[in-house]
């Protein structure tokens, strides 16, 4: 393989470990409780203009921005449940899809509300700039936010399999009536469910404003991007939105390299609709 | 008081309005109204009787929209002749994403939607036919009167209420028939309704392409008025958030909902933007957002829904003076 082809690659991973971090969050609560969030890119776009605001005021990086975007967002998660979702997951469809999606728009113009519809964006070397390592030039921004999304997507991952908070939210989302029988409160985790898919979501806007632009409108290509890894992972799976991350990010990158960068997000949706055509539950989703 | 009367007096209200209020803002308000109505009306049919929530419906108002124009632009065509061609187009887009998704829960059909509205305002955007990102004009003057080009909007309004009478009708015949019985009935417990033999993704699918085709005809209505079409008013999903939240807050699956709707938000609106500027946009989409909220939290069924059950305690009243 040539450099050039290893460098794009390369690129790819690090952008889909990132999809990956954002989609487990959507797959997480869609997972546990049949709920689709239609703000779940707008979480990430406040995310990054938390991150932002956080540069602007206190000249802080990501190693600050990380912390306290995912706090601020496990606190709109938690407001989202509680004065929302769980009033509306066992009504009509229409309720469950039209109350997440005004959240949407309220979060979504009520920042353009306040930052206008101009593209912001951190300075390039916030993170240490570029470098070159084997012939290959990396960014420092992109390869930090790619490590910390694989980390954190494996550690939700072991979070849900291997502790005991874990298998109490699994049985919950297995039948909420037995778990609650068993003395677990499906109610409250549900909320820590809402509030642990937030902040990896706030995490994975911190990451992403270093080496994206950041706009009140940009959470809604997010959103896409996160429904297409999450229906290519499987229905509520951990591990396949991290497989299905990685692989949409190489595929991003390859046809942004071989049929020009205007047309990578036409590849993307392209590959939504082929998914829900020929293998609706996933690459590795149960029937 | 007879079945009837509402729907009288609001034709009678409606046929007498540009007269009795007859600036032109207020005329131009009216025929807002009455295209709006249109749009959310044709949504209603999937969104409301089959409870199928889409939230792209803005590619088949683009599709009307952009067939009519193109239309003119390369073939000189009065833009009224492109229509059925962007009706036929709505329904073919209609099938080829309903025939997967409707088979799938209701939220892979939410997700197809955007994804697919998104893809073709993209796709759109690089196409030089369809004057890419700039958009298409239609005819500066009228040749003919078929152009359809009027300066006052006194003409656009009485077409328009006649577009309107016509969906609603076909609205109403489908919720008489067969098939509205159907579509109630998988709305209330699919799988109920599929014991009982009825082919839920293929009825489904029938309501998707018949609000598909008469969304294109808003679209298309749209068109001939302002005379042009860019990738953001004709397939921005902004406009499939008025069509949504309009039949939403009248009340979706209800006949008259979305003209509910959309008397009370168009007028709320324009007056917002017109207060406000360019500014007011983001408020008020910001407020569309808040009034969704509410809409699904407190009121799913819609204020239509909510006024006729405060109307019914009082019949139930009298009844028992009665007896």
């Amino acid at each position: 393989m040539s450099l050039s082809l290893v460098q794009i690659l390369i690129s790819g991973l690090l952008l889909g470990a990132v999809y990956a971090l954002f989609s487990s969050g959507l797959t997480l609560i869609w997972g546990m409780m049949n709920v689709v969030n239609f703000a779940h890119g707008d979480f990430v776009m406040i995310a990054m203009y938390t991150a932002f605001i956080i540069w602007k005021l206190l000249g802080g990086g990501p190693l600050l921005a990380m912390p306290m975007a995912a706090v601020v967002l496990a606190t709109i998660g938690i407001i989202a449940y509680l004065g929302l979702v769980r009033h509306i997951m066992r009504g009509p469809m229409l309720a469950q899809i039209l109350g997440t999606f005004g959240l949407a728009l309220l979060l979504r113009y009520g920042m353009f509300w306040g930052f206008g519809a101009n593209f912001l964006s951190l300075p390039e070397d916030l993170v240490g700039g570029t470098f070159e390592w084997q012939g290959l030039r990396l960014q420092s921004s992109r390869l930090l936010g790619g490590g910390v999304a694989v980390a954190l997507t494996l550690g939700l991952h072991f979070l849900l399999t291997r502790t005991s908070l874990g298998s109490r939210m699994l049985a919950v989302s297995e039948d909420a009536m037995a778990a609650q029988l068993m003395g677990i409160r499906p109610d409250h985790m549900q909320a820590v469910a809402w509030a642990l898919a937030a902040g990896m979501t706030g995490i994975a806007g911190a990451l992403i404003a270093t080496f994206f632009y950041i706009s009140p409108t940009v959470g809604e290509n997010l959103a896409i991007v996160a429904f297409v890894t999450v229906s290519l992972g499987g229905f509520g799976s951990v591990p396949g939105a991290l497989v299905a991350g990685l692989l949409i990010g190489v595929i991003e990158s390859f046809s942004g390299y071989l049929i020009g960068a205007v047309y990578k997000d036409i590849v993307v949706y392209v590959l939504f609709i082929a998914v829900l055509w020929l293998r609706p539950q996933g690459l590795m989703g149960k029937n | 008081m007879k079945r009837g009367f509402y729907p009288s007096l609001f034709l009678a209200l409606a046929l007498a309005y540009p007269l009795l209020l007859s600036t032109p803002f207020q005329q131009r308000l009216g025929a807002l109204v009455l295209l709006y109505a249109i749009g959310a009306s044709a949504w209603n049919v999937i969104g409301g009787y089959a409870g199928q929530v889409s939230v792209g419906h803005v590619m088949f108002f683009g599709c009307g929209a952009y067939a009519s124009l193109a239309c003119y632009v390369h073939f000189g065509w009065p833009p009224l002749l492109g229509l059925p061609l962007g009706i036929l187009a709505s329904i073919g887009i209609a099938a080829l994403i309903g025939t997967p998704t409707l088979r799938l829960s209701g939220h892979y059909f939410s997700m197809a939607t955007i994804a697919v509205a998104e893809l073709l305002r993209l796709v759109v955007t690089n196409i030089e036919l369809l004057g890419g990102a700039v958009g298409l004009s239609g005819p500066v003057m009228p040749r003919t009167w078929l152009d359809l080009s009027f300066t006052s909007a006194l003409p656009y309004y009485y077409f328009f209420l006649a577009v309107l009478l016509f969906v609603l009708w076909v609205t109403w015949r489908m919720e008489q028939s067969r098939m509205g019985y159907y579509l109630r009935a998988i709305k209330d417990n699919e799988r109920a309704a599929r014991s009982l033999g009825v082919e839920a993704g293929r009825y489904k699918l029938y309501a998707f392409m018949l609000s598909a085709g008469l969304t294109s005809i808003a679209g298309s209505l749209y068109a001939i008025m302002f005379g042009f079409i860019d990738p953001e008013s004709g397939l921005g999903m902004l406009t499939s958030v008025k069509m949504l939240i309009m039949a939403a807050l009248g009340g979706a699956g209800l006949l008259f909902g979305p003209l509910v709707g959309a008397v009370i938000l168009v007028p709320l609106e324009e007056i917002s933007n017109t207060l406000l500027g360019g500014k007011g946009a983001g408020l008020t989409f910001m407020a569309y957002g808040a009034i969704i909220m509410v809409i699904a939290r407190f009121y799913p069924s819609g204020i239509l829904k909510l006024l006729q059950d405060r109307l019914r305690p009082s019949a139930g009243g009298r009844q028992s003076d009665v007896a």
